[in-house]
């Protein structure tokens, strides 16, 4: 302080008590408020101009999606479940059924990490009212499983009160005999998926089957007749027709936003043994654990083998290959947002360039299938040894559109619908121009740069009031509400031929080497 | 005594300027999460690191603490701004901005070995803005302005009588 100045400090001895230095001193700073309310004013008017002008162009409302139907639960409905190795142990937890040892797991889990919700959220998880009376499955072990899941209705950890274990059957044809079941869910490996469909549907069944809808060309034919001649309900295992972000991007496309969509580019990118099926080999695998005349079924006979077993998805004899597992997620999410139905032609190509071990299943492969009527393809690629993300995005000539479990759409540059408002500086092409993040109390065609990267990397802002949901457990209860109701669920019998043919396509065209087609009239791959 | 410091005019004005423009700051960015009807503390918890960032994650996921955590937040950011601004309550203002930016700096810390999926605008080592924000507000804790120049000025009047 190197210079006092006395007159700065206020003085009490004034008899007012203020003087109109005080009062110039003391509010001197006042004006800033004003300042930064008229600059806030006038940022946030920008903004809102920006945006309404943006909205004027792209007529996306602010609404979440709304998609579930409200059907009474009050009917109890009868399960049996056919396969219960770690695909139907996730769907019968989608149901409400948990096997104690793995609620240990989570409560363990949640003391250690607070941001374990695990529990939490499957206690909250919807009650479907149903009952799960019979269970099948060839290996004892995953059969024990499935009971123990299923004795547990209460979802409570293992010191607990269980009810007691559902039937089970070692022959799946003897499950579907039982008059105590309405419905079965199918969650076996691929090569078995049509030929119980078949079955169940005969039986009157209704039917919840896991992806892809068949092993071969010829019995798809027979799967649909089944299901539309005896009138079950049907539901294809696609858990994502119920991801909000697939409604909003649907939307979008009815909505002209992209413009005409002439590509679509579609991956799987995948870099470990699990994700290239090399499951684990569980040690209590033998013959006599194993009903392996029952597991070959319709494939080829083959001496027992527990990699085939536990790794079936590495053979022709029992899988469908990157097409049938992995494209047909890709495929469905497309034909639910675009309704692209059969395409006109397919052509794959691929190798077996990594995993050597065996397999005759490809681990690199690309397909391209030809939409003239719609004017796009439809292009895929997949990599079960290279982890680069490449997304999933719907070009179009007036911007394109990246979907995962959020949605994000950028102008083209080259657009014509948006030439004016690039040129005006309104559209940034480096920018979305709008975008959804499921969770969101509200849709921004603007939002921060800092909320996009939470979204992009799955910290969502659901935490808050709003809860996670299993996609699975809504995509089941949209089977149970159509059994309920007699609506119609989201991937019904059409859908499913659909998705089954492409992906028949593109398997037919990588063994075939050469480009296939459908054939409208006669409803064949030719 | 700290409040009867006497500063040279020119020590004054800088002063001041700085108590403004950390106020202007945190004003705007109490605002900016005010009209954001979907912004949340929790993604910035979520993303935390360093030695307290189990502390964060208790906070993140606990629906009644995140609002509250959000609450502060918001109204906190406001207060302290207008108060640094008007020069009103300059003192409680000022320590609650240092609590503040002690929390968020503790939050993301920026040692050595620890990365954030959250951008940061620029390079540091030990050392960063809101590291260096929370110690102009000490600064200005020690250096207090609110007196001569603020609102502040008029309840001293009133103290004194």
């Amino acid at each position: 302080m190197a210079e006092t100045n006395k007159k700065d400090i206020p003085n009490s001895n004034d008899n007012n008590g203020i003087s109109r230095r005080d009062i110039i001193k003391g509010l001197a700073t006042v004006p800033v408020v004003g300042a930064f309310f008229y600059g806030w004013y006038k940022k946030r008017k920008l903004e809102n101009l920006l945006r309404d002008s943006i909205r004027e162009e792209i007529t996306l409302d602010n609404e979440n999606p709304v998609f579930h139907r409200k059907v009474s639960t009050e009917k109890q409905i009868r399960l049996g479940i056919i396969g219960t190795g770690g695909r139907g142990r996730a769907l019968l937890k989608a149901c409400g059924f948990l096997r104690p040892e793995i609620i240990d797991g989570y409560v363990e889990s949640a003391k250690e990490n607070k941001t374990d919700k695990r529990y939490a959220e499957f206690l909250e998880q919807e009650d479907l009212n149903i009952v799960i009376n019979g269970v099948c499955d060839v290996f004892d072990v995953h059969a024990e499983f499935g009971m123990k899941a299923c004795s547990n209705i209460d979802r409570l950890p293992s010191d607990q009160q269980m009810s007691p274990f559902p039937k089970r059957y070692k022959n799946y044809k003897e499950l579907l005999a039982a008059d105590d079941i309405d419905a079965v869910i199918i969650a076996t490996p691929d090569h078995w998926h049509g030929t119980m469909t078949i079955a169940a549907a005969r039986t009157g069944k209704h039917v919840y089957c896991e992806k892809p809808m068949t092993w071969a060309v010829e019995e798809t034919y027979e799967v649909v007749k089944a299901v539309k001649e005896n009138n079950v309900v049907f539901q294809l295992g696609h858990q994502n027709r119920q991801t909000e972000s697939y409604f909003k991007a649907k939307e979008a496309i009815e909505k002209n936003v992209l413009g005409k969509v002439n590509l679509i580019e579609v991956t799987t990118n995948r870099n470990s043994p699990q994700g290239a099926w090399v499951y684990n080999i569980n040690e209590k695998g033998n013959p006599k654990t194993i009903d392996w005349d029952q597991f070959i079924g319709p494939a080829p006979m083959h001496e027992f083998s527990p990699e085939r077993f536990f790794r079936w998805r590495c053979w022709w004899d029992y899988s469908t290959g990157l097409s049938g597992d992995l494209f047909t997620h890709e495929y469905d999410a497309m034909n639910q947002v675009l309704g692209l139905g059969i395409p006109n032609s397919a052509m794959a190509s691929g190798g077996i360039y990594y995993y050597k071990d065996g397999r005759t299943v490809p681990d690199v492969l690309q397909m391209t299938f030809e939409y003239p009527d719609k004017g796009l393809s439809l292009l895929y690629s997949a990599s079960l040894a290279s982890n680069k993300r490449r997304g999933r995005i719907i070009m179009g000539h007036d911007g394109y559109m990246e979907l995962g479990s959020d949605m994000k759409i950028y102008a083209d540059r080259g657009s014509s619908k948006y030439k004016k408002k690039i040129e005006a500086g309104v559209i940034d092409p480096t920018r979305p121009i709008f975008s959804f993040t499921p969770g969101l109390k509200q849709v921004d065609a603007i939002t921060s740069a800092t909320e996009q990267y939470f979204a992009g990397r799955g910290l969502l802002y659901t935490y808050r009031g709003g809860k996670r949901v299993d996609t699975s457990h809504l995509h089941i209860k949209d089977w149970l509400d159509g059994i309920r109701s007699g609506s119609e669920p989201a991937c019904n019998i059409d859908r499913g031929f659909e998705e089954a043919m492409t992906a028949h396509m593109g398997t037919v065209s990588y063994h075939e080497k050469r480009k296939v087609f459908w054939d409208v009239d006669k409803q064949k791959i030719v | 005594m700290k409040n009867n410091l006497q500063y040279s005019k020119w020590q004054l004005i800088w002063l001041v300027v700085l108590r403004v423009a950390i106020g202007w700051h945190f004003l705007y960015e109490g605002m900016v999460k005010v009209v954001n009807p979907n912004w949340s503390s929790v993604g910035y918890l979520l993303d935390s690191s360093g030695f307290f960032k189990e502390m964060y994650y208790s906070i993140a996921s606990n629906p009644e603490l995140l609002r509250l955590a959000d609450f502060l937040n918001v109204w906190g950011l406001i207060a302290i701004g207008l108060g640094l601004i008007l020069g009103l309550f300059t003192g409680i203002a000022s320590w609650s901005g240092i609590v503040l930016l002690c929390f968020y700096y503790l939050s993301h810390p920026s040692f050595i070995g620890v990365s954030y999926s959250m951008p940061m605008e620029g390079s540091y080592l030990v050392v960063n803005k809101v590291m260096i924000e929370m110690l102009a507000v000490i600064v200005l804790l020690l250096f207090p302005t609110g007196r001569q120049i603020g609102l502040d000025r008029f309840i001293f009047i009133q103290k004194n009588n």
